[in-house]
């Protein structure tokens, strides 16, 4: 038993320490990438790979619409179309959906709350690998047995029924148990990280109410993640159980009971739409005051309304239920929940439209988009209103009205604010500004191609069509709005192209970006563009929400906008002279959380397989990875200064 | 051995990941520990989704399948003993706390090596019942006790077993001198959630064992 | 050069051009194509209470909805900065009076919903009383099994429904039945019984039994698809229900529970036992197949397979060579095997087509093809 007794001892400490692998050293190059710590590039990675999600989802509804172009459609069989809309709603999704909030969270509530960094940076890295390796695990089906083919949620017995009964052709509802529980530990990792980094690290004077409307949807959401995504691993643990040992959890002859898996995934997945959408609404709030130059209207409003919305959404999930016999009274109970919430959801869009109105706007890119997510995620909503009319449920859902509902509030809404994130934020991000003029068609182009194709399905499923129909008979009067709708999607897929045009196109030639080239309002935009690895020289001292703002301008007496004479100059031109960039000292690059994550695809194929080499691997990989980065200190010594975290 | 109060220098020493000290953070808990705290909700949930349905399927199986019941079963005596190991195995790991706290750190590896041995005794004593129960015909498949008791405790038991692989990794760090008192929140941390583990025994032990079914 | 104002002009009115016309276009005669599946046209009064409801808010909420778009227009439009102007607006932070108000009018238009949706989510639930049909539904891998339950009756039949016109109609809603050994998997999988011109859905829940009601107020063929996803033929699990006059119904019920020439014929050996249709199939009137449709009176059917397909010679001895080519099924533990890999010939199916067509109606008209088979 050896204890350190006296100062001497010290010195021979730095020999005793176990080095398993040398820590990366690379600061450049995709070596470098790949071991980051740094939020930043985490963000960027994040937001990198669910844009690649999106495009192959986006290529699966392609198809989709190429096959009910035409009635009795002949591109792709039953097998393949019921493999193709699954992985496209499980793609948008968890690889889009979910990412693209890490993306943006990431690389933003950090800056904006005026911290270096989130609370445990290789637990950011960690995320993202998992994120990766899930993503690529579900995919990876299509070529080792069938990929998912059970719907995006899956419903037992379906999906629970074992492999021999053939309910289901293939082993892809193992790959999506498995594939999504992998890919809500990274959620939820993500999440506690999120949550510890807006509670623990604001900047000084940085209180709760002054924290930019876009953080505050990142809290909830991280709320929300963490308390749904058990109920649902329970859900996916339970349907993998019955499939694969013939548990009796969702099987009715044992007295299981199919609507115990609904409800499960349920409460999970009505949550899981406001954590898709909550960030959507937060970049939104964040652009349209600065293309108004005025605040956001009833800041606090908003922000409660969002906390509402993140409480109410627990009450509401048999809404998705309505006609499974649940019996009058629990559909009345959550038919009157729904509309509730349909109440703080309003609010929010009043009060956007407040923001705008009487502020000087500038129709750039991004507010072209944020004005979009005002018009189509209210077509939405109302439509989503329509759905919580019990009675009506009952002929819309399972049918196209659906379809269009929930695509007008996740493309029209979520997608449409993502675009207008990555043209707002793209300057910080890249340094560059994104054209204009492409940008401008860009926009147009979707919110043509959105409308045409989602429109017309509020129609078709009043007039009978069922969804996730892999063909439908002539003569049934559905056919012009299908090809309709088909045409639209390809408009879409031409915007998305104009977008990567944009990209590409910015990256060689693109206008470089200051510091502030919006003349915005929150601390992003107080720093360079793209932002220092440490984000600010000095942590600021936070007075007001809308502090940068504030720096720049003040109020006349009647409340006018007055520009103060010395405010928000680019701060490397106020640093101090003896500023030394590596005074400040940040987390370290490492290896550990990759390798951690590699265990997870390896024990993730020894469940699907059954195979106990794999498992055992995958344990022993897992336990490497975790024993290696519990041993390294987060920060190197030579980085190692009173501010290592 | 004389006990020696380990000063900590710079981060050569040790290397768990701390986070910046609680007088650091917004709200004065230190973001490890905020941390874990987080994980525990969110695994009471997961805990909590497979206790409601071993309620919600509870008394299910005498129109169904057949198969042996709990009545048949349980062995409420036995289990009342694991059960207050595993009750005891929370002391001791109060007992290791207050020890490396106050830098005893001999009887901090006793108290530690004592919630670990009696976890890993909880451990067996699950293990001989459902060796038991299975030799008396109940598998996961026979009914719906088999496919809830056996899911709902054996998730239990394996967040037990990742516990205790847990500590003893702690013990051996505390061995090789690496583990001061400055680090000590590296053990409160660990005894959250074996704590947690222990308090969701609390339930399922009341859910399964103790509330009869008619 | 047209300046921004003109050109965004020109877009906007571009767009509600466009949406305008897509939405005629499917409006059509403003209550959609009439192809007897359509929740838009109800015949029966359950679907009429729905869309009695469902229609004014419909309207309440497009009202809603080209509010907000056009607000949205306008607040962008209006207030727009010219290139090199430099306006500096009012820093308004927020105005109590409006939150409340755009808080509690919503919240009363909501309430005022909730009235008539609950009334009516209760007066649906009501089961009918008095002169009612019951009907006991059982949702099958991929097609609808019908058994009439009322005493007297006893029809068994698939993918069809007769009712009588202006009786309500009670329908239990079950998966197949429980089986034995354990494990079991025949209960099957959730399926959703819906006839939008009738009545809203209803899903299926093995281990369940759920309740809905139809009634027909004028005689008709409404068409119904199963509406929950339930595997590789979903698509292909349709029905039909025809309503017809009380006089109509009572003769069809009648000519139902005769039995047609069909399981004499099977004793005779037409069957050869090497195809073994009747160990799946009943050829018993009121009698259900052990896993597949009762065919007594196939002929007398509009459609079969899930009513995906006419009952004619052509897609009855195609069906019966190779019935997965025809409805994708995959490896489903039970379902219509593929008898040409058996080494079915193709007369021999068409043979069989015929013996379905001559022995399996009320009064059979067997068509020209099966002259002398």
């Amino acid at each position: 038993m050896t204890t350190v007794e006296d100062a001497t001892t010290l010195v021979q400490v730095p020999e005793k320490r176990i080095r398993i692998l040398e820590r990366p050293r690379a600061t450049t190059g995709p070596w470098s990438w790949v071991t980051t710590v740094d939020h930043k590039k985490i963000a960027i990675m994040y937001g990198t790979l669910a844009l690649c999600f999106f495009i192959v989802g986006g290529i699966e509804a392609l198809f989709i619409r190429l096959q009910l172009a035409q009635p009795n459609g002949t591109i792709l069989s039953a097998a393949r179309y019921n493999e193709f809309f699954t992985m496209h709603g499980t793609t948008m999704v968890f690889l889009l959906g979910m990412p693209i909030a890490a993306a943006f969270g990431n690389y933003l509530m950090p800056l904006m709350i005026g911290a270096r960094d989130v609370a445990f940076p290789r637990l950011n890295m960690l995320g993202f690998w998992v994120f990766a390796f899930g993503g690529l695990f579900l995919y990876s089906s299509f070529a080792l047995g069938g990929a998912p083919d059970g719907g995006w949620f899956g419903y037992a017995p379906l999906t629970s029924t074992p492999l021999a009964a053939g309910y289901l052709p293939g082993r892809g509802a193992d790959f999506w148990c498995v594939g999504l529980i992998m890919l809500g530990i990274g959620s939820v990792a993500t999440a506690v990280n999120f949550l510890v980094t807006i509670l623990n690290m604001r900047a000084p004077g940085m209180t709760l109410m002054r924290m930019p409307v876009f953080v505050w949807m990142i809290l909830v959401i991280a709320f929300l993640t963490l308390f749904a995504m058990p109920p649902v691993t329970a859900a996916l643990i339970m349907v993998f159980m019955d499939r694969n040992f013939h548990t009796n959890f969702f099987n009715a002859a044992a007295g299981g009971d199919p609507l115990m898996y609904q409800n499960l995934f349920w409460i999970f997945g009505h949550p899981e739409v406001y954590i898709l959408i909550l960030p959507g609404m937060g970049i939104v709030s964040e652009i349209l005051p600065v293309f108004s130059r005025k605040p956001l209207f009833g800041y606090s409003i908003v922000v409660f309304s969002g906390i509402a919305i993140g409480f109410l959404g627990w009450g509401v999930w048999a809404h998705h239920m309505f006609a499974s016999g649940l019996g009058p009274v629990a559909v009345s109970a959550f038919g009157l929940s729904t509309m509730l919430i349909a109440i703080p959801t309003g609010v929010k869009i009043f009060n956007w439209l407040a923001t705008v109105w009487g502020g000087a706007v500038r129709l750039r890119t991004p507010m072209l988009f944020a004005l979009g997510f005002i018009a189509q995620f209210t077509i939405g909503g109302l439509s989503g209103v329509m759905h919580s009319i019990v009675p009506s449920d009952t002929q819309q859902t399972d049918t196209y009205f659906v379809v269009a509902h929930f695509h007008y509030v996740l493309f029209g809404g979520l997608v449409f604010a993502v675009f207008g994130g990555f043209y707002y934020w793209w300057p910080k991000f890249f340094g560059r500004m994104l054209n204009e003029k492409m940008g401008k068609l860009n926009f147009w182009l979707m919110v043509i191609g959105f409308n045409l194709t989602f429109f017309p399905m509020h129609f078709l499923g009043f007039e009978g069509q069922p969804r996730r129909t892999y063909t439908y008979p002539s003569g049934m009067g559905w056919d012009t709005l299908n090809l309709l709708a088909t045409i639209g999607a390809f408009i879409i897929a031409t915007s998305v192209l104009v977008f990567i045009v944009n990209v590409i196109y910015t990256a060689r030639r693109g206008e470089r970006a200051s510091s502030d080239p919006w003349d915005a309002r929150t601390l992003e935009w107080s720093t360079s563009s793209p932002p220092p690895e440490y984000n600010f020289a000095v942590v600021p001292v936070v007075t007001s929400l809308d502090d940068f703002w504030h720096r720049k301008y003040t109020e006349d007496d009647e409340g006018h906008l007055v520009k103060l004479p010395a405010g928000g100059a680019d701060e490397a031109e106020t640093l101090p002279v003896s500023f030394d960039p590596h005074s400040i000292h940040m987390p370290s690059p490492s290896y550990w959380p990759l390798i951690f994550a590699m265990c997870l695809p390896i024990l993730g194929y020894g469940f699907v397989f059954k195979n106990w080499w794999l498992l055992g691997a995958g344990v022993v990989v897992g336990f490497f990875g975790l024993q290696g980065w519990a041993i390294e200190p987060s920060a190197e010594p030579e980085h190692s200064g009173t501010e290592a975290h | 051995m004389s006990q020696a109060v380990v000063t900590a220098g710079p981060s050569e020493v040790d290397a768990l990941p701390v986070g910046p000290h609680a007088h650091d953070t917004n709200t004065g808990v230190s973001n490890p520990k905020l941390a874990i705290w987080l994980f525990i909700s969110s695994e009471a949930l997961f805990f909590g989704a497979f206790i409601s349905t071993y309620f919600l399927y509870r008394g299910r199986d005498a129109q169904y399948l057949k198969g042996p019941t709990p009545d048949k079963l349980l062995n409420i005596p036995f289990t009342s003993v694991t059960s207050f190991v595993l009750l005891m195995s929370s002391l001791t790991m109060v007992l290791a706390l207050a020890a490396i706290q106050r830098g005893d750190h001999r009887r901090f590896r006793i108290w530690l090596l004592a919630t670990a041995l009696f976890g890993a005794t909880f451990i067996g004593g699950q293990v001989f019942e459902f060796t038991e129960f299975y030799r008396e015909g109940l598998h996961l498949s026979t009914n719906m006790f088999g496919t809830t008791f056996f899911v709902l405790t054996g998730l239990h038991g394996a967040h037990v077993t990742m516990g205790i692989i847990w500590l003893l990794l702690l013990w051996s760090r505390s061995m090789q001198g690496r583990l001061p008192t400055e680090k000590s929140e590296a053990v409160e941390i660990a005894g959250l959630y074996w704590h947690f583990v222990d308090v969701v025994w609390i339930f399922i032990f009341t859910a399964v064992y103790l509330i009869p079914t008619h | 050069m047209l300046d921004r104002t003109h050109r965004l002009r020109r877009a906007g009115t571009t767009a509600a051009v466009a949406i305008a016309a897509v939405t005629l276009a499917s409006c059509g005669d403003s209550t959609g194509p009439n192809n007897k599946q359509n929740a838009l046209r109800p015949a029966g009064k359950y679907a009429r209470q729905i869309l009695n409801l469902t229609e004014p808010f419909f309207w309440i909420a497009v009202v809603i909805g080209l509010a907000v778009v056009s607000a949205t227009f306008y607040v962008a439009l209006r207030f727009r900065e010219k290139p090199g102007e430099e306006r500096a607006p009012k820093q308004v932070h927020g105005n109590t009076a409006l939150e409340i108000s755009w808080t509690v009018i919503p919240a009363v238009i909501l309430a005022v919903m909730a009235v008539p949706t609950v009334a009516t989510i209760f007066s649906l639930a009501k089961k009918p009383t008095g002169h009612v049909v019951n009907v006991t539904v059982t949702a099958r891998q991929w097609w609808w099994q019908f058994h009439y339950d009322d005493p007297g009756n006893g029809v068994e039949t698939a993918n069809e429904l007769h009712i009588p016109v202006g009786v309500p109609v009670s329908l239990t809603l079950q998966g197949p039945p429980a089986c034995s050994p354990t494990p079991c998997y025949a209960n099957g999988v959730i399926h959703s019984f819906w006839v939008p011109a009738l009545n809203g859905k209803k899903d299926v829940v093995p281990g369940r039994k759920q309740f809905l009601k139809l009634e027909a107020d004028k005689p008709g063929t409404y068409l119904g698809q199963c509406a929950e996803y339930c595997g590789l033929s979903h698509a292909n699990m349709r029905m039909r229900v025809i309503a017809e006059s009380q006089a109509d119904y009572d003769a069809w019920v009648k000519s139902q529970q005769v039995a047609t020439r069909s399981e004499a014929a099977l004793e005779r050996g037409v069957d050869a036992q090497q195809w073994g249709c009747a160990t799946c199939h009943s050829f018993k009137p009121g009698t259900a197949g052990a896993v597949a449709p009762n065919l007594s009176h196939l002929a007398d059917r509009t459609a079969f397979a899930g009513d995906i397909y006419l009952v004619n010679f052509d897609n009855l001895w195609r069906w019966v060579y190779d019935a997965p080519s025809r409805k994708p099924m995959g490896n489903l533990e039970q379902h219509m095997p593929n008898f040409s890999a058996a080494g079915m010939t193709q007369a021999e199916a068409q043979k069989i087509a015929c013996f379905l067509l001559t022995n399996t109606a009320t009064n059979p008209s067997p068509p020209p093809e099966c002259a002398g088979k």
